[in-house]
């Protein structure tokens, strides 16, 4: 596929990883550490996450470089309450409840999405929110909600079939939005000092809307380098060598490594209809990350009549994960996926108690599906040596 | 849902709706234009352009200039890497101490 298979290229990644290798020593000294601590570089995006496991880069890379797998998976920092409150709606009789795949799997307190449905809910899986107005349209006597669900990349088609809805007048479609903005998220990760991250990989498609400007606290108040990325195997090991490039010469600046897709100043039509519908929530839960302020959004009052909180009055519930599950531990990277306790025996893809093993993006899925036992091992016994 | 394809635009569908139709490992699908389309210019200018599609939306144009500056800049560094490899592995058949990682 083109612009795709170019940045796929085994001989370019082998010499970006051979670059990774002499950059890590150089960064090590630079910032005066032993030489067995590893330099800790989080992928913010669940994407990413996703490409290091399916493309075995982790095994390719250094020991002494960690890539912290972040937050950035919008279906895995889904909080129990708000699943709740999606089969709260999606019960109730006359309602078709439309959904992107990735979220059925995710457990509630009692059951899943796909549970409901098997319980006679009528939940449909849609590949967009055009399908689910379209569903409306051709069902004018059910109500059907759209499951709202990711950052900046995905809010602003749901902002225009919002936009959309109300042009043409269907009084029979809402969203349930857990939308969620990036920016406060990694505030709160840069505010948590157990983490002591020294660079970061920045999220491309979020970075496509809104611009790398947003970035520039992050270089300019914490000090660290962020670098935004494309998907690609050989993006991902680039925009790591551009991190330890600036890490070895003391700089730190946001920089994008994805231009062919990320312009400076983001998509301003996407980022005109996000402002036009949605406006920010005071706070929002995140599963394993607790309340972030103004990290969510939810619709403006000038289209409250398309809000299905208002619509049926959802409860907002905030309810405790499952006492075995440490996917807040995951999602802040301070454990790896195979150091939780459920990994891979109680919890994995087909029956999940976590969401990071439900999405694809989710880093336990990435792992379970993709990652390599061998590396596994090597990662276990060494952090079993230097804790 | 947040990883995009990316597809070539081969035809407006509906200008005033803003829909065209993309295609994507030779697969056709309507996706909305509306994120990519200039204000000031004919939906039309935009065949022929790749995109990246995100669920059903167009949501940025794939700069081809771009993507070729970063392949190239790409290999580079490759040779790079490369280069610097075998002079530390001439330097160790040579018997004298690497520059790198020890």
């Amino acid at each position: 596929m083109k612009h795709v298979d170019e940045f796929r290229d085994k001989a370019l990644c082998q010499g970006l990883v051979a670059r990774v290798a002499s950059l890590v020593p150089q960064v090590q000294r630079k910032l005066g550490r032993a030489a067995t601590a590893p330099i800790k570089i989080m992928e913010v995006c669940g994407g990413h996450t996703h490409a290091i496991f399916k493309y075995g880069l982790e095994g390719m890379l250094p020991e002494t470089l960690e890539l912290v797998h972040g937050p950035g998976c919008p279906v895995c920092v889904l909080p129990v309450g708000r699943v709740d409150d999606a089969i709260s709606v999606a019960e109730q009789p006359g309602v078709i409840f439309a959904t992107f795949g990735d979220a059925l799997r995710v457990p509630g307190s009692e059951r899943s999405l796909l549970q409901c449905k098997a319980r006679g809910a009528d939940i449909r899986v849609v590949y967009s929110p055009t399908d689910a107005l379209a569903l409306a349209l051709a069902e004018p006597a059910r109500q059907v909600v759209f499951f709202g669900l990711g950052f900046e990349t995905t809010a602003p088609a749901t902002a225009l079939v919002v936009l959309d809805a109300h042009a043409r007048g269907v009084p029979n479609f809402s969203v349930l939005s857990n939308h969620v903005t990036i920016m406060p998220t990694l505030q709160a990760l840069l505010a948590a000092p157990e983490l002591a991250l020294d660079g970061f990989i920045g999220p491309g498609h979020v970075s496509m809307v809104i611009g790398t400007e947003p970035y520039e606290p992050v270089a300019r108040d914490h000090h660290k380098p962020l670098v935004v990325a494309g998907f690609e195997p050989a993006d991902v090991l680039q925009a790591t060598v551009m991190v330890l490039e600036q890490l070895a010469a003391g700089k730190a600046r946001v920089a994008n490594q994805y231009q062919r897709v990320v312009r400076a100043a983001g998509n301003p039509r996407a980022q005109a209809v996000l402002a036009e519908v949605f406006e920010p929530r005071e706070t929002f839960e995140w599963r394993g990350l607790g309340w972030i302020p103004r990290s969510g959004l939810r619709l403006r009052p000038a289209y409250a009549a398309y809000d299905a909180e208002r619509r049926f009055a959802v409860a907002n519930l905030s309810l405790p994960d499952h006492q075995a599950c440490q996917c807040g531990e995951v999602l802040k990277g301070a454990i790896k996926p195979w150091q939780c306790k459920v990994f891979g025996t109680a919890c994995t893809p087909d029956t999940p108690i976590g969401a990071c093993m439900v999405s694809s993006e989710g880093s336990c899925a990435a792992y379970y599906n993709y990652g390599r036992l061998s590396t596994v091992r090597r990662l276990k016994e060494r952090r079993e040596v230097t804790p | 849902m947040c990883l995009g394809v990316p597809g070539r635009i081969v035809a407006i569908e509906d200008e005033q709706r803003k829909l065209g139709v993309i295609e994507c490992a030779g697969v056709r699908r309507i996706v909305s234009l509306h994120m990519v389309a200039e204000p000031d210019q004919a939906l039309a200018d935009l065949v022929g352009t790749w995109a990246l599609i995100h669920v059903g939306f167009a949501m940025s144009t794939i700069d081809e200039d771009e993507a070729h500056r970063t392949l190239a800049l790409l290999a580079e560094l490759g040779e790079m890497a490369e280069m610097a490899e075998m002079a530390e592995m001439g330097a160790e058949a040579r018997g004298e101490p690497g520059g790198g990682a020890t």
